[in-house]
């Protein structure tokens, strides 16, 4: 927190209370986030403090754990919060998403600042009041006292007379010994509970506007099909139907930009998606229809067998030192396109009236949708107005805002308000999709079972040999810098299906790939899996990348990895596993992303029908000094946890002639009850500023559990999602 | 046509077609917005509703069977003894995520605590299996169901 460009606005509101805008830098790296943070803060005389919610909540927790951290230290009474929804503005708010786990690290400090200078403000304002130094005045609950003279004051009463205090600097403002928290650090529950038991309107699909019909949109199942001619006029005259059109859309590249389609509207949204099967439609389903998942998998064992398109790396001899070796081990390993199943499905609802848009829209990243529907409508983005509604599930899909378009074009030419609902078929076969991938992987290992080799040749889908969103790979993955000898190979096939990030983008496949062939080399090596990674791991120290310039997000600490992995074996019992009967073992995996260290073991048990039953799961976390709220960061880790496990044993999306074969959730399978082991979380506090925990303990699971089947069955799970015909016995 | 049919204790008449599900005639034209649309053919169970108390799918009931079955949907069960616990229970160990699924949710663990008061692990899984969690909040639905048989208030949460 040290930019010239922060600052902090106090202004008088109405009633006597005082509002509080601080503009604070950004301390992210990554351009997605290199945008000021404001946050707004007021209080009203009856000492209510308001804090704006300016992030998308997807069930994150962000709209109750965010306002924590500045009523900590304004030192508030949680009780007098209230935290109302910001709409989109980011002019304001400064940048409004949820992503990347990003918010606790891009927040924390900058928000903690903010509620300590409101703090200060309001002790001055009563040290004023009273005549008395500063020093002899202490804050408690929302309340400031002066013990000499037993006087005291509620924020309520001193907000209006605060707005007069001088605005301290942020960077000089006194923080909290975080051991004296009271409201950070403490399980507090979601602030929309009381909504969400008893069904009240939060959610997007719960926007009703007067006036309003509801809308379907047929697109073409394949992707990028153009639209030749449909029977709209006989749609048009079904009961209930109040209008059906065509849509001529503006396919473009990066998939996102309004589809061809037809529009069907009416009364009620069922009868709207009724007519859909008497829909009749000519598609030019274009170049896509010739792509298919048995094709790719053929392509990329083909180009495997040559040289790769592109290098990430070469580290020192990797095929001399393979001669070398004592063991050589070869493996190819595939992961599947998922869906991101959000459990409620894609919807926005739209007004166009005299050229301007207002949107309710579910979306993860509200900005960049109100950019494309400016675009998709060709009006400036001022007219644009986003509402931000509660997300059913976001986990990425919502990053995206293809509906948004398409409820803000079909809203046009309808000429009143218009909710668009796409059924679960349109959500799973129009998702942008967890890419899939193909590692062929090799290492050499000396005769002591030591790593000396290792090579990756990665195929992947892009265009002109640069993979597609949320396809590619880091130079520096895991083990990189840790193998003299070392190559990472690309070769990039193209691909008409739209990919984007899924909880975890990129290491939720990686992690699965290289954790699974890690435990295959110490297996091989005859070396126990959690050893064989202590030793790989080596020393403490960090691993720079190799681009050269300091990164947090790739620069890798052995020591925080080490003592996750170290008390994950712990806490699991792993030295005991042997103990265990026939048919049930664990594996152990562990993976750095978005800023997190984690180590997981499963244990799972195969019966003879090669069904798999998870039995535990143990997870053992390190991001940073402070876990905000317990309660949420609990359900993260359990979430996320659990989420991979389900992707891993249930989840494909296959593709046929350019289109998605699976529709509902009887191909493609969510994890249920019945099937959810009890996740262990265990948080390892360290000296490092706290990050996010919306991802990070998603990609060690899968390869835990597939290394947690060899060890109960000696059968490898190199291909996702398990099939457990092959596990039968 | 005309229906009559009895949410919630009390009577409502729509004209819809009857085969218009029951989870339509709530969210569109009784404007009840509590029951969710997950997948329209029964397998999410975010829609669940009752009739007569037992735990049904709204997406796949369609109107014309309703009858005079009584039916409740989550904005009811504030007003109902074992509902409202389960409420309670929910709240208090900080179950929903997203929170989407949870209406739903919440409306089959009621049917299952007031045909099994003290259920087991198995009597859970057999009821809540049909009720997907895509935020897999599974072992707070778990420990919140027996939280509301056991009748007591839990000490892990804290109430806002």
């Amino acid at each position: 927190m040290t930019s010239r460009r922060a600052f902090l606005k106090i202004s008088a509101i109405a009633g006597g209370g005082f509002m509080l805008r601080a503009m604070l830098p950004s301390v992210a790296k990554s351009d997605e986030a290199a945008q000021p943070l404001n946050a707004f803060v007021s209080i009203s005389p009856d000492g209510t403090v308001t804090i704006m919610s300016k992030n998308p909540e997807i069930g994150q927790g962000i709209k109750t754990m965010l306002p924590m951290v500045i009523a900590e230290e304004l030192d508030a009474d949680w009780k007098q919060v209230k935290i109302e929804q910001a709409s989109l503005d980011e002019a304001r708010y400064g940048r409004q998403f949820a992503g990347g786990s990003m918010a606790t690290p891009l927040n924390y400090d900058p928000l903690r600042r903010v509620g300590a200078a409101g703090r200060q403000m309001l002790v001055t304002a009563a040290a004023q009041e009273w005549g008395v130094p500063l020093t002899e005045c202490r804050t408690e609950g929302g309340v400031v006292h002066h013990d000499g003279s037993g006087r005291s004051l509620g924020y309520g009463a001193l907000a209006s007379k605060a707005v007069h205090v001088p605005v301290p600097n942020l960077r000089d403002v006194t923080l909290k010994d975080p051991k004296t928290f009271k409201i950070i650090g403490r399980r507090i529950p979601g602030v929309d509970n009381i909504k969400v038991v008893t069904g009240q309107k939060l959610f997007g699909i719960d926007v009703e506007v007067p006036g309003m019909l509801h809308a379907v949109f047929q697109k073409c199942p394949v992707f990028g099909g153009r639209i030749v001619s449909a029977n709209t006029d006989a749609i048009k005259k079904l009961p209930g139907i109040h209008d059906a059109f065509i849509v001529r859309g503006q396919p473009g590249p990066d998939h996102q930009s309004l589809a061809d389609g037809v529009a069907i509207l009416a009364k009620s949204w069922w009868i709207a998606n009724r007519a859909r099967q008497k829909l009749d439609i000519v598609w030019d389903e274009g170049p896509v229809a010739t792509q298919s998942t048995e094709g790719f998998a053929r392509d990329a064992v083909r180009l495997a067998k040559g040289a790769p398109g592109s290098w990430l790396r070469r580290d020192g001899d990797a095929a001399g030192a393979m001669k070398g070796a004592a063991h050589v081990v070869e493996a190819a390993y595939a992961y599947p396109f998922l869906s991101h199943i959000d459990l409620e499905p894609q919807n926005c609802t739209a007004h166009v009236q005299d050229g301007k848009v207002v949107l309710w829209a579910p979306t993860q990243n509200p900005g960049p949708g109100q950019k494309l529907v400016a675009a998709t409508l060709g009006i400036p983005a001022s007219d644009v107005t986003v509402n931000m509604t509660r997300i059913g599930g976001g986990f990425g899909r919502r990053l995206r805002n293809d509906f948004m378009a398409e409820a803000a074009w079909i809203a046009k030419q309808a000429g009143v308000p218009v909710k668009l609902l796409w059924n679960r078929a349109d959500d799973m076969r129009h998702d942008f999709y967890r890419p899939a991938g193909f590692h062929f992987f090799k290492a050499g290992l000396d005769d002591k079972g030591g790593l000396v080799a290792f090579t990756d040749h990665f195929v992947t889908f892009g265009q002109n040999g640069r993979p597609a969103d949320s396809a590619q790979m880091d130079a520096n993955e895991f083990p990189a810098l840790l193998v003299p000898h070392l190559e990472y190979g690309q070769s990039v096939m193209p691909l008409g299906v739209p990919t984007g990030p899924m909880r975890a983008p990129r290491s939720n496949a990686l992690g699965f790939a290289f954790q699974s062939f890690i435990d295959e080399l110490a297996h091989q090596g005859g070396q126990d899996p959690v050893a064989f990674r202590l030793a790989l791991l080596g020393p403490p120290r960090v691993l720079v990348n190799s681009s050269g310039k300091p990164d947090a997000l790739r620069d890798f600490s052995t020591l925080r990895m080490h003592n996750v992995v170290a008390k994950v074996a712990e806490l699991s019992g792993w030295a005991d596993r042997h103990t265990l009967p026939k048919g049930t073992g664990k594996g152990v995996a562990f993976y750095f992303s978005h800023l997190g260290y984690f180590a997981e073991v499963v244990q799972a048990s195969v019966a003879a029908s090669g069904d798999v039953t998870l039995d535990h799961v143990w997870v053992v976390g390190d991001v940073g000094s402070q876990i905000i709220n317990p309660s949420g960061a609990e359900n993260q880790v359990q979430g996320a946890a659990l989420d991979g496990l389900g992707a891993a044993l249930g989840q494909a999306i296959t593709i046929d002639r350019g289109r998605v074969v699976q529709a509902n959730f009887d191909t493609v399978l969510p994890l249920r009850i019945n099937q959810a082991a009890p996740v262990t979380v265990h948080f390892l506090v360290t000296d490092h500023p706290p990050t996010g925990l919306g991802e990070p303990a998603l990609p060690p699971v899968i390869p835990a559990l597939c290394n947690a089947i060899f060890a109960a069955t000696g059968k490898r799970i190199r291909s996702l999602p398990i099939d457990t015909g092959m596990l039968k016995t | 046509m005309i229906y009559t049919i009895k949410i919630n204790g009390v009577d409502k008449t729509v004209d819809v077609d009857g085969d218009m599900p029951l989870l339509w005639v709530l969210r569109d034209e009784l404007d009840l917005k509590g029951s969710k649309f997950g997948c329209g053919a029964g397998l999410c169970g975010a829609c669940t509703v009752h009739l007569d108390g037992a735990a049904v799918r709204g997406c796949q009931t369609a109107i014309s069977d309703v009858g005079k079955s009584a039916v409740s949907t989550i904005e009811g069960m504030a007003a109902d003894p074992v509902g409202r616990r389960l409420q309670a229970a929910w709240m208090d160990l900080d179950v929903p995520q997203c929170g989407y699924c949870q209406a739903g949710q919440i409306m089959t663990a009621t049917a299952l605590l007031r045909q099994t008061p003290h259920p087991s692990d198995s009597d859970i899984d057999a009821a809540m299996t049909g009720n997907v969690c895509r935020c897999c909040s599974y072992t707070r639905i778990r420990a919140a169901i027996k939280q509301a048989a056991s009748g007591h208030a839990g000490e892990k949460g804290e109430r806002s």
